[in-house]
């Protein structure tokens, strides 16, 4: 457990803001205590500091995880988003999107969302803005890259990618051995 | 199903094209069909007989009447004479035909009839003075009553004729007879039917009344009174065959035969084993009674333990201990009841949803469930599902997670509270531990601890897929887990076990496991479970629980570990919270466990529905641990080293030998392994200590009793008593010995009740350690060379524990030789 690098705690938040915009900071100044993101084997976990101190009383080789996974920096130093973050990524999230019951399916084996599985969208979703995946009865499911803006969406063909896939629920257990 | 045929012809097929216009009609039966249907089936036997009776009377009394008119016309006096040897002769052929049902046969007697009117009317007066005496016959011999009958038929024809003027009037009389006849044969035929003691009889020839009554009040009765008639009868008989199938089944149970050697060679089908289960079972319920003559128990246990292993296919080795768990007919119950695979639970994580939401979404993925009972908020069984339950958006947005219903009960039972920190010791997958956290709602901490590191991979899914955050999931061996961290509020331990209370899930339990793997088990339990109390803190305000847990059912690694924890922490055991569940042991076979282990609770598949499992809640309450002592140490050893002795050829065998023999090494590793408990006690691994396991028993209950109370007086003197330990070996100053474990601690007291056991051994020597020691060099120097070779063994045998001693013996030995 140590302390992100500037420059990976600058790419860490670049990547938060795609999807919680500037709710990114209500991780960090939280009422119920200090809040902080770790490093460990490249995975980052947010963590809160009393959990923090106790986890370092375990030695590095035997701890596993503590706290929450948010992603992983991979070899070329980008910070990849995993699916453990959806727990604090929903709730803050500006920008969602709403799949039909026909469609859930198909995003939780990976697959990207299309128009035809697209049920709700929220207004003004910009183009390339990471969105919260919901199915129609309010679960989160994932989530991914908006393709089109609202407007677009509106036009697009029924067959046209809507939000690229970034992670989804499924990967719980089809990756489980890879989530942290 | 097929086309409901119509036998009651009073209801009419509709004509004509319905609904479906190429309707097939209902099948039409041949009159006969039908009537063989509704009316009563065959005539019985004696049935038949009757019928053929009254055909015949009726046929007589018609011949009569013509007879009659003719014998008006014709007066012959000159055939009375050669009629009357005729008479004789004709009632003589005519006794076998009363038997016969053919209608030849008994058209015949209509004719001798005939000539016995005419020659009867002569004779009747000497034979009308016999009538009385043979209707006493009648009622007595079956045999004859057809044949009286007949005669006395012939007589009252007789009568008739002498009446022949008063014509009218005779022939009412007849009639009337005729019929009180027919009732005393009835009667007499009761009787005879009686006496035969066959109820069948009885109830045909009842029957046969009511139907010769009915066929005279037939013009009387209303259609509804013959149907109610009939009705009773079709139910008496209904109940007649009830109770002779009854008396049959009873029959039946009571001779149940002890199977030959023949048999029990001889593979029987899965099926007759079975039923020898079954019928080994029942009488084994009620032994004395039903017990072959000259079988003892022990015989039907073992015919039990061997049909029982090959039907359920379990080793004999767990059948046998499975035995010892439970009466025999609950045996069969659990068996029974391991077979079968346990509903689906699933347990609704409170962090994210609740339990009313969760079932309306899974309800509408055509998932049927319902409440798995009151005293779990969060569970919920399935009983069937469309969709896969493991793989609905729900589950994998975290909002359930599959688990046994009695996974619940160890958290139940640890009752953690918010901002407590809580340790689970054997985490994986992760259930109960995200179990604890969604009850302390993601407050305080969480410790999940698994020695596996593959299966920490699951803890870690399942706590993000479910929304723990305030966990750290670590990989530790279990019993190294003191050293890392202490202080705990509450800790869970759900040990590794042989999974014996759930062989529906993994049915290659029946098998594979052995003594030597119940003895693994143990050993690690019980290292898990003194570390898990190590790790508790005592002074925790709100705290100071752990709760060891197993899914297996055998007291070996249920209450004998805990037993063995309370004597060796300062923990005692507190109601686990449940309000079900059966009491754990206090007695198992020679094991004498504390009492207060009724406390803890048992689960069983077949009394609970749920797969078996074992809660047992410990509060600490001292952090202070206690020194162990060293005979208690050995105490269990020695149970199980005795057997090593008799292997050496020393001591008489006891009967659980193998069992025991085996479990020294591991546990004198396990001790090594221990942090706290270093005392010596390590002789053993190198130089078995040898007592016979019962008496060390006995022993022990005393001491259990004490410990927990001592214990606490005792952290203080924890010190001295070691010390005066170790005096005791080193110098081997016997009376100092003896004074200091009066005089001082409980602990040394307890050495004082200890030493009994050594003496327990057969040898003629021992009578009390201190005494022993005395004695020893006097003994020794006493044997003689020929005595010596069995005794001085088995003295380096019953050594007391204590390496010193031991040394000292070695020292002795050579001298004495």
């Amino acid at each position: 457990m140590k302390v992100l690098s500037e420059e990976r705690t600058r790419i860490l938040f670049e990547k938060l803001t795609k999807y919680i915009g500037v709710n990114v900071k209500l991780l960090i100044d939280r009422p119920d205590g200090t809040y902080c993101f770790r490093e460990k084997k490249d995975r980052v976990y947010y963590i809160s500091e009393r959990l923090l101190h106790l986890a370092q009383t375990v030695k590095p080789d035997n701890l596993i995880a503590a706290g929450t996974c948010f992603g992983k920096f991979t070899k070329t130093n980008k910070f990849r988003l995993h699916i453990t973050a959806l727990t604090y990524i929903a709730p803050y999230a500006p920008y969602k999107i709403w799949v039909k019951p026909s469609a859930e399916q198909q995003f939780l084996y990976g697959h990207h969302i299309i128009k035809s599985g697209l049920g709700r969208i929220t207004e003004n979703t910009p183009k390339h803005h990471g969105v919260v995946v919901y199915t129609m009865s309010d679960i989160p499911i994932g989530f991914g890259v908006a393709s089109r803006t609202t407007a677009e969406c509106r036009h697009a063909d029924p067959l046209a990618t809507i939000v690229f896939h970034q992670a989804d629920v499924g990967e719980y257990i089809r990756s489980e051995d890879t989530l942290t | 199903m097929g086309r409901k045929a119509k036998f009651d012809e009073t209801k009419k097929v509709k004509k004509g094209p319905g609904r479906k216009a190429r309707k097939q009609p209902d099948p039409v039966f041949k009159k006969e069909l039908l009537e063989d249907d509704t009316t009563e089936k065959k005539l019985t036997h004696r049935q038949k007989q009757r019928a053929a009776k009254r055909a015949k009377k009726k046929a007589e009394l018609a011949e009569k009447r013509k007879a009659l008119k003719q014998a008006k016309k014709n007066v012959a006096k000159q055939k009375e004479v050669t009629v009357e040897d005729e008479g004789d002769n004709s009632s003589d052929e005519e006794t076998p035909q009363g038997f016969t049902d053919d209608n030849k046969e008994w058209l015949k007697p209509k004719q001798k009839g005939k000539q016995k009117e005419k020659s009867k009317p002569k004779t009747y007066k000497s034979e009308s003075e016999d009538e009385d005496d043979d209707e006493d016959d009648s009622g007595n011999e079956d045999n004859d009553g057809s044949e009286m009958e007949v005669d006395s038929e012939d007589d009252t024809s007789g009568k008739k004729k002498v009446g022949g003027e008063k014509y009218k009037v005779g022939t009412l009389d007849d009639l009337f007879k005729d019929s009180d006849n027919e009732n005393g044969d009835a009667s007499s035929e009761d009787e005879g039917a009686e006496s035969g003691g066959k109820l069948e009889y009885d109830s045909d020839s009842s029957a046969a009344e009511k139907d010769s009554d009915d066929d005279d009040d037939d013009d009387d009765m209303l259609p509804i009174e013959k149907a109610n008639i009939k009705l009773k009868k079709k139910q008496k008989i209904d109940k007649q065959l009830a109770d002779e199938e009854m008396q049959l089944n009873i029959a039946k149970q009571d001779v149940f035969a002890f199977p030959s050697e023949e048999e029990l060679q001889n593979p029987a089908s899965l099926q007759d084993v079975h039923q020898r289960i079954k019928d080994v079972v029942t009488v084994l319920g009620d032994f004395n009674r039903l017990k072959e003559e000259g079988r003892s128990r022990c015989e039907y246990t073992d015919l039990l333990l061997k049909d029982l292993c090959t039907y359920y296919s379990y080793n004999e080795f767990l059948m046998e201990v499975l035995m010892q768990i439970f009466p025999v007919q609950e045996l069969v119950e659990f068996l029974e009841a391991s077979e079968t695979a346990r509903p689906v639970t699933i347990r609704t994580n409170s962090l994210k949803t609740r339990r009313r939401d969760l079932a309306q979404a899974l309800i509408n993925r055509g998932v049927n469930l319902d409440p798995v009972g009151k005293w779990s908020k969060v569970g919920l069984v399935v009983y069937s599902s469309t969709v896969p339950i493991g793989a609905t958006p729900e589950y994998l947005a975290g909002h359930y997670i599959l688990q046994g219903a009695s996974s619940f009960l160890p958290v139940m039972a640890l009752a953690p509270q918010e901002n407590e920190r809580i340790l689970d010791m054997c985490a994986a997958p992760g259930g109960k531990a995200s179990h604890i956290a969604a009850i302390m709602k993601n407050t305080g901490t969480l410790f999940a601890n698994d020695a596996n590191k593959e299966r920490t991979k699951a803890i870690v899914g399942n706590f993000h897929r479910l929304g723990v955050v305030n966990a750290v999931i670590c990989n530790h061996d279990g019993r190294e887990f003191p050293d890392v961290m202490k202080g705990f509020d509450r800790v869970l331990l759900d040990a590794p076990c042989t999974g014996t209370g759930v062989i529906a899930k993994d049915p290659s339990v029946k098998t594979t496991k052995d003594q030597k793997d119940i003895q693994r088990c143990f050993n690690i339990q019980r290292q898990l479970l003194l570390a898990a109390i190590d790790c508790c803190s005592a002074k925790s305000s709100s705290g100071g629980y752990i709760v060891y847990s197993t899914c297996s059912i055998l007291p070996e690694e249920n209450e004998w570990v805990v037993n063995y924890a309370l004597k060796r922490r300062n923990v005692k055991l507190v109601p686990t919270g449940l309000d079900f569940g059966t009491e754990g042991f206090v007695k198992y076979r020679h094991h004498r466990f504390h009492p207060s282990l009724k406390l803890t609770r048992r689960f069983y598949p077949h009394t609970h529905n749920m797969d078996g499992f074992y809660v047992a809640k410990l509060k600490k309450f001292s952090n202070v641990i206690p020194e162990p002592f060293k005979d208690e140490d050995d105490e269990e050893i020695d149970g199980k080293t005795t057997e090593q002795a008799t292997e050496n050829g020393d001591v008489d065998g006891d009967s659980d030998e193998g069992k025991t023999k085996s479990e020294e090494k591991p546990k004198s590793e396990g001790k090594k392994k221990q942090g706290p408990v270093k005392r010596p006690a390590p002789a053993d691994g190198a130089q078995p200590q040898h007592k016979k396991a019962k008496p060390n028993v006995q022993a022990k209950r005393p001491q259990v009793a004490t410990t927990t109370n001592n214990k606490a007086q005792a952290d203080n003197k924890v010190q001295p008593t070691d010390k005066i330990n170790k005096k005791k070996n080193k110098n081997k100053n016997k009376q100092n010995a003896v004074q200091t474990d009066s005089a001082k601690s409980p602990n040394t007291n307890i050495n004082t009740v200890k030493s009994p056991n050594v003496n327990t051994t057969p040898s003629p020597n021992a009578q009390g350690k201190k005494k022993n020691k005395k004695n020893k060099n006097k003994q020794n120097a006493a044997q003689t060379d020929k005595a010596k070779s069995p005794n001085t063994s088995i003295n380096t045998s019953q050594s007391p524990n204590a390496q010193g001693k031991k040394k000292k013996k070695n020292k002795n030995k050579p001298a004495n030789k």
